[in-house]
Parts: C-alpha cells; sequence; structure tokens
C-alpha cells in the first residue's frame, strides 16, 4: 500500500463528536496511496459524509490527524487543503451556484488567484476531460440530471486536485449517465475515494474497499474479496442487488 | 403593494431611497452577525452571507406564488416580510426582501426604479421592524411554549402589514403627487390592509409552526426555545457555546411588558372585530381576496412555467380606496403600530448594552429558564 | 393573466441595443426614468415623445409591440388605483359621460398613469435585451455592494430549482387527492411553505459548505471583467439626453 511517499491521503486515530455529544467517529485509521481508487463503503449513520468533511477541513479533528499529500489539515493550511482535496457533493445543484457552467468551473481556480488565458485553459480542460465542454455558457439548471454531475466534477478537476471525494457519484443516475461517469472516473489521472452505497459501482471502479461502520474501518481489502464476505456484509448492512454476484463479474 | 414611478415626488422618493440604502448597508453589516452567530455557524457568519440569504430570498420570491385559496376560486398569496424576519432574524430578513424587490423592479419592472427606495423602506424596512420587534416582544411576555411562538408570529404578520400601509400613507403625504385627502387615505389603506393582515398572519404563524415542529433551531426569532446544541449532519463544526454565563436579562428589558400586553390587548381586539367585521359582512373576506390574490390562475401557470420566465400580477390594487371601514380599525391599528416601533427601538437600546449580539444574548437568557 | 405571461423574460438577438454593455443600459435606463418622473405633468405632449422614444428603441432592438405590451400587463394594479383618482380626490368638478369627475384627480391620475407606463416600458425593453445575468454583472459594474449582487445571484439561481420543489411538493398533494379550496386548507398549504423553508435554508448550508470547499473566503473572485468604450457609453446615453432635451423643453415652454 504505501509504495510512493508521501501519500495522498492519511487519517490517523480521527474520532470527532458533534457539539451535541453524539459521537461519529471512533478513531478512523486510513491512508490512500498516490493514484490509488478506493471505496468507502458503509451503513447510513455510519460516519462517512462526517469523515468526508473532515479531509478538507470543515470539521475539525477532534483528536487525531488529518494529512493530504504531507500537508496536515489545519487552519493555517485550509486554501491549500481545499486546492487539493475536490470533494463533489451528491446533489449537483448544491456544487453547482453560478450563473453558467463556466463561471462554476471558473470558481476555483479564481479563488486561488488565477486569471485570463490560464484561467480559460484550465476551464475548458477540465470541461473536456467530463465531455462538456460545449456547454460552457449554458446556465446549470438547464442541464440533465446527469451532465449536472459531470460538470460537478469538472468544478474540482478545475482546481487540480490531489485527490478527488465523490459522494455517492452514482446515485439517481440513469444506466448510461452511470456508465459515462465511469469511463470518465477511469480514464483520470487521480487518487479517487468514493462514498458509496452502490457496491456494484465500487466494485467496478476501485479495485480497493474500505468499510466504515460505528465510527471506525471495519474491513480494508479488494473490493472483490469484501463484497464476497457475506458474513462481513450483513454485520455491516450491506447488501448487494439481487442476483449481483461479485465473484463472477469480470474485473476491467 | 409595489409603487410604480410617479407617485411620489423625486425628493421625497430621493430620501426614501437614502433610508433604503442605508438600512441596507446596516443588515449587510447586521446579516453577517445573523447568520454567523447561529447554533452551529461558528465564525463563518461572512461567508454565509451569500448562500444563505441568497436561498431565503429565492424562497420569499418561491413562496410569493404559493396559492392561499380564500374561497369560491379566490385565493391570495404571501408577501413575506414577517415571515423572513422571524424565519432568518431582522437584518437578513431586509436584505432579502430588499433583494426580491431590486429583482422584481429591474427584471419584472414590478415597482418604478425610482421608487425602488420607497418600495424597500414600506415593504422591506418598515414591515420588517414592526413585525420583528412586536414578535420578540410578545415572545418575552407570554409563556414559553411553542405556540406562543406561532401566537407571535401571527400577531406580528397581522400588524406589519397595515403598519407598511400607514408608512406609505406618511410617504404619500409628504411627497404624493396628487393631494388626496389624507385622513381618507389613511383609513382606507390601514382598513384595507388590516384585512389582508389577517391572511398574511394566519400564513406566517401556520408556516413559522411547521418550521419549529421540525427545525425549531432555524427559527431565527426563537432560538431561545430550542436546545442549546443541535446536531446537524451536514453542518459544520461549532465548539459547543455552553450556555454559559450569558449575561442576566436587564431589568429595564422587562419594564416594556405592560406597554407590550396593552399593545397585544389592542391587536387582538382588533382582529375580533376585523373577523366580526368580516363575518358580519360576507365581502369582508372577497375583498381580500381581491386585494391579496387577483392571481387565481398563478397556480396554474406557475405550474406550468419557472417563475423567471413568468410572473403573474400580484396584489392588485392594495391602495384600493373605499371609505366603508369603520375609522376606529384604522385608528387602533396605528397604535399598535406605534408602540411596536416604540418598544423596537427601545429594545435595541437595551440589548445593544450587554454586548455582542442580541439574538444570541437574549437566547441564553432564556435557555437559562427552560 | 393567465397565459399571456408564459413567455421568457429576454429576447435572444443581436441588435445594437442587445450589444451594449450591460451597466451602460442599466444607468441610461434609471437615467431616462428620473427625467420622465421630473417632467411636468401639465406637458402632456412631452409623454408623447418619450413614448416614441422608447418605441424608437424597441424597434432598433426588434422587440416586437405585442410582446412588449403583454410584459406591461405588470402595472394593471396601480391603473385600478389611477382610475380611482378622478372619483376621490376633491377640487374642481367636470362632467363627462354623466360621471362627475375632479380635475386635480384627472391631473393625479395621468400623472401616474403616464411616468408608471413610461418606466414600466423602459425596464421591460431593459430586460428583454439583457441576459440575467449580465444584468447582475452590470449592478456590480455600477458600485452595487458586491454581497448584495451575490445574494442576487445565488437568488436568481436557485429561484428555478426551487419553484420546482414547491411544484413538485403540490404535484405531491393533489396525487394523494388533496385540492385546496378554502381557508381551511390553509393549515396544509403553510406546512408546505415551511417544509419549503427548511429545504431552501438546508440547501443554503450545502451551498455554503461546497464553495468552501473551493476555497470561497466571502469574496467571488473576478471572472469576467466588464468594460464600456466610450462609443458605447455615448450611444447608451443617446436615450436619457433626448428624454432630457424634451423635458427641459417641456419645463420652459410651461
Amino acid at each position: 500500500m504505501n509504495t510512493q511517499p508521501p501519500p495522498s491521503l492519511e487519517v490517523r486515530g480521527l474520532a470527532y463528536a458533534y457539539p451535541d455529544g453524539h459521537q461519529a467517529l471512533f478513531g478512523v485509521d486510513l491512508t490512500v496511496g498516490r493514484g490509488e481508487r478506493v471505496a468507502l463503503l458503509g451503513p447510513n449513520g455510519a460516519g462517512k459524509t462526517t469523515l468526508v468533511l473532515h479531509l478538507n477541513g470543515i470539521h475539525t479533528a477532534g483528536a487525531g490527524s488529518v494529512t493530504v499529500a504531507g500537508l496536515p489539515v489545519a487552519k493555517r493550511n485550509l486554501a491549500e487543503i481545499r486546492r487539493r482535496v475536490g470533494i463533489v457533493f451528491q446533489d449537483p445543484d448544491d456544487q453547482l451556484f453560478m450563473p453558467t457552467v463556466r463561471e462554476d468551473v471558473a470558481f476555483g481556480p479564481a479563488t486561488s488567484g488565477l486569471r485570463g488565458a490560464e484561467l480559460e485553459a484550465r476551464v475548458v480542460a477540465a470541461l473536456t476531460q467530463v465531455g462538456m465542454a460545449e456547454y460552457a455558457d449554458r446556465p446549470p439548471h438547464h442541464l440533465s440530471f446527469g451532465q449536472r454531475r459531470r460538470v460537478a466534477v469538472a468544478t474540482v478537476l478545475a482546481m487540480e486536485p490531489e485527490i478527488l471525494v465523490l459522494d455517492e457519484p452514482s446515485s439517481n443516475l440513469d444506466p448510461a449517465s452511470r456508465r459515462e461517469l465511469a469511463d470518465i472516473l477511469r480514464a483520470l489521472d487521480v487518487t479517487v475515494l468514493m462514498v458509496t452505497h452502490d457496491l456494484p459501482y465500487a466494485l467496478e471502479l476501485c479495485p480497493r474497499a474500505v468499510i466504515l461502520s460505528e465510527g471506525v474501518i471495519a474491513a480494508d481489502g479488494p473490493t472483490r474479496k469484501l463484497l464476497g464476505d457475506a458474513e462481513l456484509m450483513g454485520a455491516h448492512r450491506l447488501e448487494l442487488p439481487f442476483g449481483f454476484d461479485p465473484t463472477s463479474v469480470a474485473s476491467r | 403593494m409595489h409603487v410604480p414611478d410617479g407617485m411620489i415626488n423625486l425628493p421625497v422618493s430621493a430620501a426614501a431611497g437614502v433610508v433604503a440604502a442605508g438600512a441596507v448597508a446596516a443588515s449587510l453589516r447586521g446579516a453577517r452577525r445573523e447568520l454567523g452567530s447561529g447554533p452551529l455557524a461558528e465564525g463563518h457568519g461572512a461567508e454565509r452571507t451569500a448562500p444563505l440569504a441568497g436561498l431565503v430570498a429565492a424562497f420569499i420570491f418561491a413562496v410569493q406564488m404559493l396559492n392561499f385559496p380564500v374561497a369560491a376560486g379566490t385565493s391570495g398569496h404571501l408577501l413575506g416580510g414577517a415571515l423572513a424576519a422571524i424565519l432568518v432574524g431582522p437584518y437578513t430578513g431586509v436584505l432579502c426582501i430588499a433583494v426580491v424587490l431590486l429583482m422584481q423592479g429591474i427584471l419584472f419592472a414590478d415597482g418604478g426604479l425610482t421608487a425602488l427606495g420607497v418600495n424597500i423602506t414600506v415593504m422591506g424596512v418598515v414591515t420588517v421592524i414592526v413585525s420583528y420587534g412586536i414578535f420578540r416582544g410578545l415572545l418575552r411576555v407570554l409563556p414559553r411554549k411553542r405556540r406562543s411562538v406561532t401566537v407571535s408570529a401571527f400577531v406580528a404578520a397581522l400588524v406589519s402589514v397595515p403598519a407598511a400601509a400607514a408608512a406609505f400613507t406618511l410617504l404619500y403625504a409628504i411627497g404624493g403627487t396628487t393631494d388626496i385627502p389624507i385622513g381618507k387615505v389613511l383609513t382606507a389603506m390601514v382598513g384595507v390592509h388590516v384585512l389582508i393582515g389577517i391572511g398574511e398572519a394566519a400564513i406566517t404563524a401556520l408556516t413559522v409552526g411547521a418550521v419549529i415542529a421540525v427545525r425549531p433551531d432555524l427559527v431565527h426569532g426563537a432560538r431561545g426555545l430550542a436546545a442549546p446544541l443541535k446536531l446537524r449532519v451536514d453542518g459544520e463544526l461549532v465548539d459547543a457555546p455552553a450556555p454559559a454565563a450569558g449575561p442576566a436579562v436587564p431589568v429595564a428589558a422587562r419594564s416594556p411588558r405592560g406597554l407590550l400586553a396593552a399593545g397585544l390587548g389592542t391587536a387582538l381586539l382588533l382582529a375580533g372585530v376585523v373577523s366580526f367585521y368580516a363575518s358580519a359582512n360576507p365581502d369582508g373576506l372577497e375583498k381580500v381576496a381581491a386585494d391579496k390574490g387577483i392571481d387565481k390562475e398563478v397556480e396554474e401557470h406557475a405550474a406550468a412555467d419557472s417563475p423567471l420566465a413568468d410572473y403573474g400580477v400580484k396584489d392588485i390594487s392594495n391602495a384600493r380606496l373605499s371609505g366603508g371601514l369603520a375609522g376606529m380599525i384604522g385608528v387602533g391599528a396605528t397604535v399598535v403600530v406605534g408602540s411596536g416601533i416604540f418598544y423596537v427601538v427601545h429594545r435595541r437600546r437595551t440589548t445593544n448594552a450587554p454586548g455582542s449580539s442580541g439574538p444570541s444574548a437574549s437566547a441564553s437568557a432564556s435557555a437559562e429558564q427552560a | 393573466m393567465g397565459a399571456g405571461h408564459a413567455h421568457k423574460l429576454y429576447r435572444h438577438g443581436h441588435s445594437p441595443v442587445h450589444a451594449l454593455p450591460p451597466h451602460c443600459k442599466l444607468a441610461a435606463v434609471l437615467c431616462f426614468v428620473l427625467v420622465v418622473v421630473s417632467t411636468p405633468r401639465e406637458a402632456v405632449w412631452a409623454f408623447g415623445l418619450y413614448a416614441v422614444l422608447l418605441a424608437g428603441v424597441a424597434a432598433l432592438a426588434r422587440v416586437p409591440a405585442g410582446f412588449l405590451l403583454r410584459r406591461m400587463l405588470i402595472e394593471v394594479p396601480f391603473v385600478a388605483f389611477a382610475v380611482l383618482m378622478p372619483f376621490v380626490v376633491p377640487g374642481d368638478q367636470v362632467q363627462f359621460l354623466g360621471l362627475s369627475l375632479s380635475v386635480p384627480g384627472l391631473w393625479g391620475a395621468w400623472n401616474v398613469l403616464a411616468k408608471g407606463t413610461l418606466g414600466v416600458a423602459a425596464s421591460v425593453l431593459l430586460a428583454s435585451t439583457t441576459e440575467l445575468r449580465a444584468l447582475l454583472l452590470g449592478l456590480q459594474r455600477l458600485k452595487l455592494p458586491p454581497m448584495l449582487v451575490q445574494i442576487a445571484s445565488f437568488m436568481i439561481r436557485y429561484g428555478d430549482v426551487i419553484t420546482d420543489e414547491l411544484r413538485r411538493m403540490s404535484i405531491a398533494r393533489r396525487s394523494r387527492g388533496f385540492e385546496a379550496r378554502g381557508v381551511r386548507h390553509w393549515g396544509v398549504l403553510g406546512k408546505s411553505a415551511g417544509a419549503l423553508f427548511i429545504r431552501s435554508y438546508e440547501r443554503g448550508e450545502r451551498v455554503h459548505l461546497a464553495m468552501m470547499s473551493r476555497g470561497y473566503t466571502g469574496t467571488m473572485p473576478v471572472i469576467d471583467e466588464m468594460t464600456a468604450s466610450r462609443a458605447q457609453w455615448t450611444s447608451a446615453a443617446a436615450l436619457p439626453l433626448s428624454a432630457l432635451a424634451v423635458c427641459l423643453l417641456g419645463w420652459t415652454l410651461l
């Protein structure tokens, strides 16, 4: 796992309690190497979203540490951390808040000071990566849901992140959009952490998976092996779709 | 009630513009504190202002399209000043209404560009200050229960509408381009708007009640009633600000109680008189319908098209002059309005004294009692 | 008032009016309305000239008259107000078709109608030749506080999203056999409004998170820099300047 230093993401002993005392994370340890694609699985309420919001410093660790490519997540590094960690939220309407696709994709890089031709090049490159370049001047709400999800990915890619964090990327997508997004993600040369309930999607895209359950990492291993372990899956309220057999699916 | 160009003369329009600009400037600062001082927004006030106020403005804009049937095919809709003030606080409320009015003026030509200051002052600043003042005042007097919140919201919204009408009449008295006998205007304006206010009040109270049942922490005006800490799945980190050592309620703050009780009494009496009038005279509700909702078809076409593409004609002729209403109603309403304004001014003076932020001071004070 | 309103605000086009920078147009419309409002009401012909000026702009912008007039229905409420004036304003009375009308009331009605209508027409022309986003950028260029512009652009961006939610809630209600008919159904509608508020507010919080995740610290980055040339300012100024000439003429001929 720890082949090339430093890893894209290193979480050590992360614990966090909400202000009302409800504790969501109980010491999470997770290392994601550069270029890896990892699926973060877990039942509702396991703390997945809480964990994700620690990765770019929206939540601050109660105990433990988060390091992104060697840089600790702390207040003084926040600007750089948020450039390095690109989070794609579940509802693209939340993510696409600017009046046009172009401005939305430009928002991140422009905030970090990019201007003019360089900015434009960055926007075009990001939109091209997700196949949405010809929609640059459209308002986001005139796009289909799948297109909006792709633009949401582009908004984050435009920041050239170290690690791409996707929250339920396949939710609400029709099968064609789902496959198109998978093709896009597979083609990216970037570390990916994918939070999902869509187990076949996880198997399709991520060689490695971790299960977050009750605030700790309960399992960590090859996705196919985890999904094939019926006992483990059942213990953490994870269920495969009817008729889906992970051991029989050819890996890509 | 959107005032067109040419109804109020230029000097008064300009003066109202200055008032509106001042209020918006103050609100920009105040909203930062309001949105930043919530139970879960530690230190993010400035950054939260734009997205939250923008979304609330969009909500107000949308809710003005939600139609409330009155009777037999007529319907009304919400104006939203009181609702915004109670839900998100007075500063953010003023900001949201001002932005809605600005956009309505520029995009839909609803309300004249030179009358923008008048419109913001009357519909934004006056309604928000009056309703929020009354709301907070009543909350302080009434027992600490959820029902009190809805009752206070009802009264606050009820009074805010005729208060706006009275403010408009005042501006018209100073700078109206045609001499209409002001007494007549006031009586008619306030009278008609008390009726409109009933609709506004009922809907505001129901809406606030619905929010407080699910997310009491979101009702800015009633933060004191909620538990101080709330779990928020996608909220951000707050250092549990324990209700520590909140400044005790200043003694002075209790003094307007008598005044408020009197105001409340008047308002209730008023409501009683008006509803009596309404039931004795079936035209009453129909008048509300005519005034609030010429747009009985808006529901259908709002459903057919996006609101930005499609904008129904709303609140027609609030200024409809008919002398049929008792002057007493007008007088009663102005008394309540006056005491409301007095209370707000008074309260501002007393709560600003303890320091940091008004809402949180009273919130922590009430948390002690809870 | 039903289907007549079902149309877009903005009419796409490539006319010289469309091509002007938005802040020039905004300033021009504002100055024009100011001039109109300061014209004495007795100079009836002046208002006719203003209308001709606006018609000229509309023709230049290739905005059809029918479109313009439909959009101007927004002024119906204050027409109703104006119509009442001759009946309630005291003063010299004239007899017309058997009705007794007051002279100052008639002047007052004329004043509000003429000025209000011209104001509405000017704003409608502005909105139908300028894209929403451009209008916002124009406001920013005209030194409206940036925070206000940000709030307005969020409102525009999410207006559709939230109204969509409202519509879905309405469909859900009706699918379960609920038809709001009278006051006794207000409770349900109030709950809908409450739910809508919660959704809007929570979305605002999520949008804020998404913004922070991309480095937002309270100010919007400048992405599109807009400038106007002297020539553009001059052509935008043509409307208010000719109006000003008419206005001054109106005062001197009075």
